[in-house]
């Protein structure tokens, strides 16, 4: 399946891809408009320690634990692969959270769980991280197990 | 093929989807003794606090079992006959299996208390029934008195806060959740439950009933209107015991989900198996155990070849904001290190250089790859724990690692 | 902080209604302008570190800011200009020679836009690139005399080591150290794939690089950094740069700070220690000496490679090239005055050398005088900027054009001319390891292969409206030019007519 791949050598550490990402699943059409003034609650994240910096969004796992832990079936992983989460079945247990080995899973004010979805669900169909990335560091790519 | 589940519940479900990750065509029959779908037992709670609509409790769709070809027989299995390979139920009827899996749950644990029977609206709290009675029986004026401030009881509590006039929760133990916290972080917790209008009588029991008034041990009394008794469960292993099938408090299952008896497998909340962090076996009654153990059966009991051989106790829990997460075993900790940030603690459980468990209250935010490092017992020393501890994130792993893992399939 | 009399050149306008605080300006800024107060939730700027690279305002993903010339401080003087006046401060706090880098930025002709290309009209058809094949591919090297056969009557195609061009373009000298290790490797895979050269400059060539080699031209200049034997034989020819048209009669200076390991191990020195390249070659006083070094580089590489002598275009260029023509070279290249650096005192860069536009013309006419045009390929650069500079080039009498900044300007630079402090934000002109990895070479290589794939695209668009099917046959084809608003003297060194004529 396609996947999201990090090339963290050519991450700028600038952190575009999450203000992409909280852009392109605000549902709003200005980025202003919809990042002014509040905090993101991005489904990618960049983590940093001097020299070392690169992004990191949901491996979607061949076989996820988050799925499996998951106590409301809120989170499935359908036939594309692709790992998704139904808002309106999560209760906020967080138990994906405690299971995700990449600290992958997020929440809101809302208390639901929010997870990259490779911008499949919010009807973009290419990452917004990915056409974001001045650098290519973030690739939507053809990756085989 | 013939497979034959005891039990509805999400581990069966699993089974089914392992047996069918592998075999199209055997047959499949799910005894079940709940007359629902299998549905997320986690959920009442949530279902009572509104945050779970009851059509969005269940574990697949509407045609999960149509799609898998799935026999469902509503009943109790009364005993089992391993050699014969049958399972009886109470009905009388006889189910003859090829391969049998035991994903039967447990049920809540009431001990004899005086004056139980004079208590009119009394409930436990295990199963999506219990959970609409309760919905009936309390409305804003009902006072409500919970045995038991474990996960179960202490989430009723929570669903019922909002429904009723008062929550009251009572436990022998001193501390809350002390199955999975020790005294700091059960007080942080207690102290959180509190501000939010829980009443506590800890170190505390009834010791005897009558009709709405509960007579605790220290000589107070505790008036109520609804009594819930959330005291513990007990693994069902009735059929599967007297059939010779070896126990101790639950169903010991080897790591592919075998039972000392053959052809006969089990998942669920009715075993137990070898916990890595504990160094034995012990029940792990969790979800993410009970998916994960009723796959691997599934798929070992049609054949395929699994293993489920890194389980560990785990829980993650929230109440009213305030997040736990835990996993793993303290007790035989040599080293504990904890970090305190402002409202939130983590405590980590070290021995050998390798971290045994762990307790967060509060900033939870990415503890998955603490769980991980649990699950896969890594080497602490080959890691930068100090930055670890501070923010779960990737960097001390390095960058083989994350090359493997953000690059490649995981 | 004492003060420095220095007026920030530019000003940092953010639209505090776009600012959504992402930070991403500050981050980016290797100069410290940009810096977030949490007190007052509000983006700050230090204007007088900006140099106007346009970097944050590039990535700001709301366009929120814009930097613009802070044009309000000073009176307005035509004879002391705002420049002029902080050159003085500039020299008067700290005593030094000034130091630019990029091509020359002040306001003298650009004759490639004073002279206009002929279209085929009536009298002869024009050609459709899109329905024609189009010849773009060239030859640089010695050509023969005249036709020769053998003894048998069969002609003799032999030619001596010729470079082979897909357009007649290609990446000019730019050193490992100068420039980024990305940067370099953008190029060596862009001309791969462009089937064209690019050149060490003096650095030497890393050992990632030599793959790359028959797409490569290895520089010999005076410093002689990193040259042995396996470089010479690594590149499909050999440069000696005698001289670079942004700093003519003098050398490179590649400050320590960027020599660290690999650039150290490329160029063979020690690591931490100043590259300078010596102003001229102390081994070479006169035509005689470099006839010896051009036969030494052959003689090494066993006559397969041609050499290519590259210098600074400058007042006696016609003479000079003359000379080169008679060295035992096979191609000169020549640098107009308005061609980049990485760093060059501003003074030289300034007011040294004249433009590549005039130096062509001579050189051609005079080699062409002579009858020794054909003993050299012509290959010029100095600011050529597109495809239209380079059929005037053509034109004009050259056989192929190197470009440098333009290709850097694919890459990302946007000519704030500051390579020379080594924080180059688009991760080209440093060595600084968080700066370097901003350019992805496999992006690099993309854009560089765009703009040239673009070029030649134009190129054979206006190949074909003049009628001319091969770039071969557009070679000092100067009656395919006219000047407009240059006197007659400029006319006659150009050797074109103006226009209306």
């Amino acid at each position: 399946m396609k996947r999201v791949t990090v090339h963290e050598e050519w991450c700028l550490g600038c952190h575009l891809c999450e203000y992409n990402c909280a852009f392109a699943n605000s549902g709003l059409s200005d980025m202003v408009k919809a990042l002014k003034n509040t905090a993101i609650h991005p489904m990618v994240h960049v983590e940093e320690d001097g020299a070392i910096h690169y992004a990191v969004s949901c491996r979607h796992c061949e076989d996820p634990l988050c799925t499996k832990g998951c106590i409301s079936g809120a989170l499935t992983k359908g036939a594309d692969g692709v790992v998704t989460i139904d808002r309106n079945r999560c209760v906020g247990c967080l138990t994906c959270m405690l299971l995700c080995p990449y600290g992958c899973i997020v929440t809101d004010e809302n208390e639901t769980v929010l997870k990259c979805e490779l911008c499949v669900t919010n009807g973009r169909g290419t990452p917004a991280c990915v056409e974001g990335c001045p650098n290519r560091a973030i690739v939507y790519e053809e990756v085989q197990a | 093929m013939n497979y034959v589940i005891v039990g509805g519940g999400p581990a069966a479900v699993a089974c089914i989807e392992g047996i069918r990750s592998c075999d199209r065509d055997g047959s499949i029959t799910v005894i079940s003794k709940e007359p629902h779908p299998a549905y997320f037992r986690p959920l009442i709670s949530y279902y009572l606090e509104g945050k779970s609509r009851e059509q969005n409790i269940f574990c697949r769709d509407d045609d999960f079992y149509r799609n898998n070809s799935t026999a469902t027989v509503f009943g109790t299995v009364t005993s089992l006959d391993s050699d014969g390979r049958t399972v009886a139920l109470s009905s009388g009827e006889v189910i003859p299996y090829d391969r049998l899996c035991v994903c039967t749950g447990s049920s809540p644990f009431v001990p004899p208390m005086a004056g139980l029977d004079t208590v009119p609206r009394q409930f436990t709290f295990m199963t999506i029934d219990d959970a609409l009675a309760i919905e009936r029986a309390v409305d804003k004026n009902t006072r409500v008195l919970i045995i038991g401030a474990g996960l179960i009881g202490l989430k009723c509590a929570e669903g019922l806060l909002d429904r009723a006039g008062s929550v009251t929760v009572c436990d022998l133990a001193p501390r809350v959740l002390s199955s999975i916290l020790d005294d700091d972080c059960a007080a942080i917790v207690r102290e959180h439950l509190e501000n939010c209008g829980i009443r506590f009588s800890l170190s505390n029991t009834a010791e005897r009933f009558d009709t709405d008034t509960a007579y605790m041990k220290d000589g107070t009394t505790i008036e109520f209107d609804v009594l819930i008794l959330a005291l513990g469960v007990r693994p069902n292993i009735g059929f599967f015991k007297d059939a010779g099938g070896m126990c101790n408090r639950a169903i010991l299952v080897e790591n592919d989900m075998t039972t000392s008896l053959a052809d006969i497998y089990a998942a669920g909340d009715c075993v137990e198996q070898y916990d890595i962090t504990f160094g034995a076996k012990r029940i792990m009654a969790l979800l993410p155990n009970a998916i994960i153990g009723g796959y691997t059966a599934g798929v070992n009991m049609a054949g395929g070849n699994r293993r489920f051989d890194n389980a560990a106790p785990m829980n993650s829990i929230g109440f009213f904001g305030l997040h736990i997460m835990t996993a793993g075993t303290y007790g035989d900790a040599s080293q504990m290190i904890e970090e305190k940030g402002e409202n939130s603690v983590k405590r980590f459980f070290i021995r050998d250089n390798k971290l045994i468990g762990f307790i967060i209250v509060g900033d939870v935010k990415g503890a998955g790859i603490y769980t991980d490092l649990v699950r896969t017992q890594v080497d602490l020393s080959a890691l930068d724990f100090d930055m670890l501890r501070k923010d779960p994130n990737l960097i001390p792993f390095g960058q083989i690692y994350r090359r493997k893992t953000l690059r490649g399939v995981v | 902080m004492p003060i420095n009399y220095i007026l920030p050149e530019f000003e940092v306008e953010r639209s505090d209604y776009r600012c959504i605080r992402c930070r991403v300006c500050e981050r980016q800024c290797a100069n410290g302008v940009h810096r977030y107060d949490p007190d007052g939730d509000v983006m700050l700027s230090d204007e007088s570190r900006c140099v106007d690279c346009q970097r944050c305002v590039c990535l700001c993903p709301t366009r929120a800011l814009k930097i613009k010339h802070n044009d309000g401080a000073l009176r307005e003087n035509a004879n002391w200009k705002q420049n002029t006046i902080l050159e003085i401060y500039k020299q008067a706090n700290t005593g030094g020679v000034l130091l630019s880098s990029m091509g020359n930025p002040e306001p003298f002709p650009v004759y490639w836009d004073k002279i206009l290309v002929n279209a085929s009209q009536v009298t002869n058809p024009s050609i459709d690139p899109l329905r024609e094949p189009m010849e773009t591919r060239v030859f640089l090297g010695k050509k023969p005399h005249d036709i020769r056969r053998d003894s048998a009557g069969n002609l003799v195609t032999e030619l001596p080591p010729q470079i082979e061009l897909e357009l007649p373009v290609m990446f000019s000298a730019m050193s490992y150290g100068s420039i980024s290790y990305n940067a370099h490797k953008s190029l060596a895979t862009a001309a791969e794939q462009l089937g064209i050269c690019y050149n060490t400059g003096e650095g030497g060539l890393h050992e990632d690089f030599y793959p790359y080699g028959k797409n490569t031209i290895v520089q010999v200049a005076s410093g002689r950094f990193g040259v042995y034997k396996d470089y010479l034989e690594a590149g499909a020819a050999i440069e000696i740069k005698m001289g670079q048209g942004a700093k003519p009669g003098i050398g490179g200076h590649l400050p320590g700070t960027k020599v660290g390991a690999d650039v150290s191990k490329t160029r063979m020195i020690p690591q931490g220690s100043d590259a300078i390249s010596p102003a001229p070659h102390h081994d070479i006083y006169s035509i005689e000496d470099l006839r010896q070094l051009v036969f030494s580089l052959k003689e090494a590489t066993e006559y397969k490679k041609p050499v290519i002598v590259k210098v600074a275009a400058v007042h006696n260029i016609a003479a000079i090239a003359s000379g080169i023509a008679r060295s035992g070279a096979d191609i000169i290249a020549i640098d107009g005055f308005r061609g980049g650096t990485g760093a060059a005192p501003t003074r030289i860069r300034d007011n040294v050398g004249i433009p590549i536009e005039l130096a062509l013309a001579a050189v051609d006419k005079r080699l062409r005088d002579e009858g020794i045009r054909q003993n050299v390929s012509l290959v010029v650069g100095g600011s050529v900027r597109s495809a239209s500079d380079v059929i005037k080039a053509v034109a004009l009498g050259a056989d192929a054009c190197y470009i440098a900044s333009a290709a850097l300007l694919a890459l990302g630079c946007h000519l704030c001319r500051t390579c020379q402090s080594g924080k180059c934000n688009w991760g080209i002109a440093t060595q600084d390891p968080e700066l370097v990895r901003r350019l992805n070479p496999e992006v690099g290589k993309e854009r560089l292969v765009n703009l040239l794939t673009a070029w030649k695209h134009e190129i054979k668009e206006m190949m074909g409206l003049m009628g001319i099917n091969s770039i071969e046959a557009l070679r000092g084809n100067r009656l395919m030019l006219r000047g407009v608003g240059l006197n007659e003297k400029e006319l006659e060194i150009l050797g074109i007519s103006h226009a209306g004529e």
